[in-house]
């Protein structure tokens, strides 16, 4: 399986990361390496295999409805980038 | 050509529960901003999700409401995609195996009976909110709903029309309240639909290419948007155009649909189970637990109205249109009054009362108890119908006046005394010849206009049946 | 000062021979003068470490000292120390002073431990070298111009250059017990879900593990005594009875049936670790253990699977670095968009956005079941295989890392032979077992880690058959040349 520049382009987009075209070329050239590695998976054959999510086979616990957290909003909003009346600020959304 | 319209909806269902689904922070609505934003909400590094027993019980109850399959094992998955008020970069869902399978729910329009299948009900997090104009060239984050529990109901393209839509919404507005899993606050966003809308030719099995109105969140809104959007894409159609499928916002003060600015790439939401939780197992006990604790449903409650106290089928579902309502109903009746009258005068009386004030039926003036210490004093013919109506009109004023002292001041107590009527009646056929002879010539109208008379020179208070049996029996 | 480990430092405390101030100022001034150039540490900050160990000497004073009061540890970065900058080794997080308390951090605090600063890591515990730290790369003090292995290299190499006695690290493919190999050191990964993942910044949620890292396995049971226990805060914790990590520590370990898989002795090992293996396990023998051959079929694939699932999970993890509540935000942009492909373009190394792009590629449309079903399905079958391992062994031994420490620079621009530094280590975390290093010998002076692998929860029976091996053997006292002073 091999991987394309502009499959490169689009998943560094899918995930906000900007990528220069230099920078595209050369992250193709690792991680067709890595991807070829990954490959060695395709050998085995795993018909009937259930998938392995989590490292135990343990269920979820439940927790009661009760109110625990206190307002933090001055304690957290400190290391923010942008904040104002109460508010974490960003760049104009438009729907 | 004619057209059929295909109408699925997705609801999303905001639970009443205290705490938001993975964290103990409040959900109460209308907090200052981010004053209910706690570590997860903001999505700090290092935070983990713990989900709520509450948030779980909610979704079985729901699948018990609408007999469907209760998963005894569901997964939970992250749904990635970047959006300033989704603070970890994906919502917290489920995808491949939802909690709740498929139902169904039976609606009327009219006359005519529908169910609507249910494909599945998951349990998921809401998102915060986004508020434009606070700042200049930028948008606020408000993280308090962040993580607030929603149970999304997605139906299947069953509906046919704007009315059963809208039957639909109603329906399962009136079941997620009537059951305590939603307080049913459209305003504040606790019931909101999406609505998947397409039409094809009269008759074809290929269904047309949908268009999704997000985000409705009133009836009314409801039917205009389908009205609104069935009418743009056969216009499209009927000129040969293609539907693009498309997410449409609808315009309350237009009343129109416009597709949302096309967001530039198509979705890949890269969906996989959520490493922090674990599968979520729901042992039979509890399922048994939680049915063996519920209320009794309504479509089942109404049956039981019609069966037991002979309403009819309009009382019945009026009584059972809400939790409350029926509450009220119920208690009513335990104080003695009788079942048919009580719910004539809920629908009727107090109804009217509580719309021109604008009140729930929880905050009615008048009580249980007061309004069926009223009803017998009709039922024991101590007052007419008309007198009670007078007097409902002054409790509603003055809710902690007796009933009977004010019946005394009022000077509304019926005169019952047979002796007393017959003198009446002698005075009154004595003075009006000239009506007992068209009567006696077959003018039915003159034995009406002479118990008129009577009622008349009684004041009102000459109990009516009375007359009635006496003066025919004078007449004969 | 000796070069005393946690225990020798504790009985000295309780019997009141030396202050948590003394012991405190020792390190710190160790710190002061080799972490310039080592760079083990990203934060130390002397006033509070002094002032909780003044603290922890009042608790002495009065009686209320627990075994761990007033001993003083290094955290890893990894974990939320409240007001403390915890970076993960990232310029997205060098400004971010975290607001509240890990769990880990919090259950030394509750035993009155004095925390001696945060330690250097692999940025997102993303690495083998210790190379991709935003805060620079961090040198193993056996020598400088060679790495300490990653990705909690810093751990490790503050403890090798005695800068502090003990440290928290964390582990998702081998970071706790590769670092502990090329430093010369005792580390162990607990069984997952043994030890509260609240608090520790997430790599791959279901392979991260913390753990202890010490000098010998003693130190290493005492540290498990706080870190271990059941945390309602992480839905992933386990609730397993409260164990006593030091209390069968000394038991002799005839009869200890000791599998050796075969492919852990294939190619790709160097073969003079091979040979410091060997005499490690013929050490065993002279110890009452008997030798079975057992194989685990699928060790080779554990790369492949571990470079799927953890890039995806990372993926996901890391998307909340965003530049819109905490963190680094870029200077200029001109829309939404902009200022989250800048922010994360510049916030981000080269191999944390590497794998961030695996992580997407391989969960994106058209590609799950591909990559991301097939590699949990053989996540299954690797699960399987030391299943079947444990029903004819105690425990499992053989090499930690494939060679000694590797020469900075030597691998960090070719990431494949980067991930087979972790040949041995990954698939313990796949399956969620407990691993463990040692130090077994060495080659050209570097130390050389034999690792254990223990069935679930049976961390108490690795730490005594390490304390076995410890008390034969002096490997684990060595101190790099020219370091202790």
């Amino acid at each position: 399986m091999s991987i394309t520049h502009d499959e490169i382009k689009k998943i560094a987009h899918l995930a906000r990361i900007k990528i220069t075209e230099e920078e595209a070329d050369a992250t193709l050239k690792k991680l067709s390496g890595i991807l070829n590695l990954i490959e060695d998976m395709k050998k085995v054959d795993t018909t009937n295999i259930a998938p392995m999510s989590h490292a135990q086979a343990v269920t979820q616990r439940l927790r009661e409805d009760v109110v625990t957290e206190k307002n933090q909003r001055e304690k957290l909003q400190k290391i923010a980038p942008e904040v104002s009346k109460g508010l974490y600020i960003v760049p104009q959304v438009i729907e | 050509m004619s057209w059929e319209v295909v109408i699925g909806i997705e609801t999303h269902v905001q639970l009443q529960t205290k705490t938001k689904i993975f964290s103990g922070a409040s959900t109460e609505f209308g907090a200052e901003p981010n004053t209910q934003a706690c570590l997860l909400s903001v999505a700090f590094p290092g935070t983990l999700p713990v989900l709520n027993d509450e948030v779980v019980q909610c979704a079985i109850k729901f699948g018990l409401a609408t007999n469907a399959e209760i998963a005894s094992r569901s997964i939970f998955a992250r749904k990635n995609y970047f959006y300033p008020d989704l603070p970890k970069g994906y919502q917290i869902s489920q995808y491949e195996i939802p909690i709740v399978g498929k139902g169904s729910l039976e609606i009327e329009v009219g006359d005519i009976k529908k169910r609507v299948r249910i494909t599945r009900a998951h349990l998921e997090e809401d998102a915060g909110k986004s508020l434009h104009g606070v700042v200049k060239n930028g948008t606020g984050i408000d993280l308090n709903r962040a993580g607030t529990p929603l149970l999304e109901i997605v139906s299947e393209p069953d509906m046919s029309s704007a009315a059963e839509a809208v039957a639909y919404a109603k329906k399962l507005h009136e079941l997620v309240r009537w059951i305590g899993i939603c307080d049913g606050n459209m305003q504040e966003g606790s019931f909101r639909c999406d609505i998947n809308v397409s039409v094809k030719p009269k008759g074809s099995d290929k269904l047309g290419t949908r268009r999704e109105i997000k985000n409705l969140n009133s009836f009314k809104f409801i039917e205009q948007a389908i009205h609104y959007e069935t009418q743009w894409q056969i216009e499209m159609l009927e000129e040969g155009k293609i539907i693009q499928q498309a997410t449409v916002l609808f315009n309350p003060e237009t009343a129109e649909t416009r597709a949302m600015r096309s967001k530039e790439e198509a979705n890949d939401y890269r969906y996989f189970p959520d490493p922090d939780l674990l599968p979520l197992e729901i042992p039979d006990e509890k399922i048994s637990e939680i049915k063996a604790a519920m209320i009794e449903l309504p479509h089942l409650m109404k049956a039981r109205l019609e069966r037991d106290y002979q309403l009819s089928p309009y009382d019945a579902s009026g009584i059972t249109s809400d939790k409350a309502v029926a509450d009220y109903f119920f208690a009513t009746l335990k104080e003695g009054a009788e079942p048919k009258q009580i719910a004539n005068w809920i629908l009727g009386q107090l109804f009217s009362k509580l719309n021109e004030h604008n009140l729930s039926i929880e905050d009615s003036p008048i009580k249980p108890q007061v309004l069926s210490l009223l009803l017998k004093r009709i039922q024991d013919a101590t007052i007419s119908n008309n007198s009670a109506k007078q007097l409902f009109e002054k409790l509603w004023m003055s809710p902690s006046l007796e009933i009977d002292a004010l019946i005394e001041i009022e000077g509304l107590k019926q005169v019952s005394d047979s002796g007393l009527i017959e003198k009446m009646i002698d005075e009154v056929l004595k003075n009006n010849q000239a009506m007992v002879d068209e009567y006696r010539s077959g003018k039915e109208k003159a034995f009406n206009a002479l118990v008129g008379q009577i009622m008349k020179a009684s004041k009102g208070k000459a109990n009516p049946g009375q007359v009635n049996d006496l003066l025919k029996k004078k007449l004969s | 000062m000796e070069d005393w480990g946690i225990k020798e430092i504790s009985n000295l405390l309780r019997e009141n021979k030396i202050s948590s101030l003394e012991i405190t100022t020792h390190y710190l001034q160790q710190i002061k003068q080799k972490n310039p150039e080592i760079n083990a540490f990203i934060t130390v900050d002397e006033t509070r470490t002094l002032a909780q160990a003044k603290l922890a000497d009042e608790r002495i004073q009065k009686g209320e000292g627990d075994i761990f009061t007033g001993i003083p540890i290094a955290q890893t970065d990894i974990f939320c120390a409240e007001d403390w900058l915890t970076s993960c080794g990232s310029k997205m997080l060098h400004n971010f002073v975290a607001p509240y308390d890990a769990t880990v951090v919090k259950q030394f605090n509750d035993v009155g431990a004095v925390n001696l600063g945060k330690t250097n890591m692999d940025e997102f515990a993303m690495g083998s070298s210790n190379e991709t730290s935003y805060f620079g790369a961090v040198k193993n003090p056996w020598d400088l111009t060679r790495v300490p292995g990653g990705s909690s290299g810093g751990s490790a190499a503050a403890i090798a250059a005695r800068m502090c006695p003990g440290a928290t690290a964390t582990d998702t493919g081998g970071s706790i017990r590769q670092p502990a190999s090329l430093c010369g050191l005792t580390g162990l990964k607990p069984t997952y879900g043994l030890v509260s993942r609240y608090g520790m910044i997430a790599f791959a949620s279901s392979l991260d593990q913390a753990g202890p890292m010490a000098k010998s396995s003693e130190d290493c049971a005492m540290m498990m005594n706080v870190m271990a226990g059941y945390d309602v805060k992480d839905s992933t914790s386990i609730d397993h009875k409260k164990e006593d990590y030091t209390k069968n520590i000394d038991q002799p370990i005839d009869g200890l049936k000791i599998g050796l898989p075969k492919e852990f002795f294939a190619e790709g090992l160097d073969h003079n670790v091979a040979k410091v293996i060997e005499s490690a396990i013929d050490q065993y023998k002279k110890l009452g253990a008997t030798i079975v051959d057992v194989s685990l079929p699928n060790t080779n694939l554990s790369i492949p699977v571990y470079y799927v699932l953890a890039p995806a999970e990372a993926s996901s993890n890391l998307s909340r670095y965003d530049g819109v509540r905490f963190g680094y935000r870029t200077n200029q942009y001109d829309d939404l968009m902009d200022m989250y492909c800048k922010t994360r373009q510049e916030g981000f190394g080269d191999e944390v956005k590497r794998r961030i792009l695996i992580g997407t590629y391989v969960l994106s449309a058209g590609y799950y079941d591909a990559y991301y079903l097939k590699a949990q399905q053989i996540r299954h079958l690797i699960s399987e295989d030391f299943k079947k391992a444990f029903q004819v062994c105690d425990v499992i031994m053989g090499p930690t890392a494939p060679s000694t420490a590797f020469k900075a620079n030597e691998k960090i621009d070719d990431p494949v032979t980067m991930y087979l530094q972790d040949i041995f280590t990954i698939s313990t975390n796949l399956a969620g077992l407990p691993g463990m290093s040692i130090p077994a010998g060495s080659v050209n002076e570097l130390p050389v880690g034999l690792q254990i692998i223990g069935n679930y929860f049976s961390e108490g029976l690795m730490l005594n058959v390490a304390h076995q091996f410890q008390k034969m053997t002096d490997w684990h006292k060595a101190v790099p040349q020219g370091l202790l002073s």
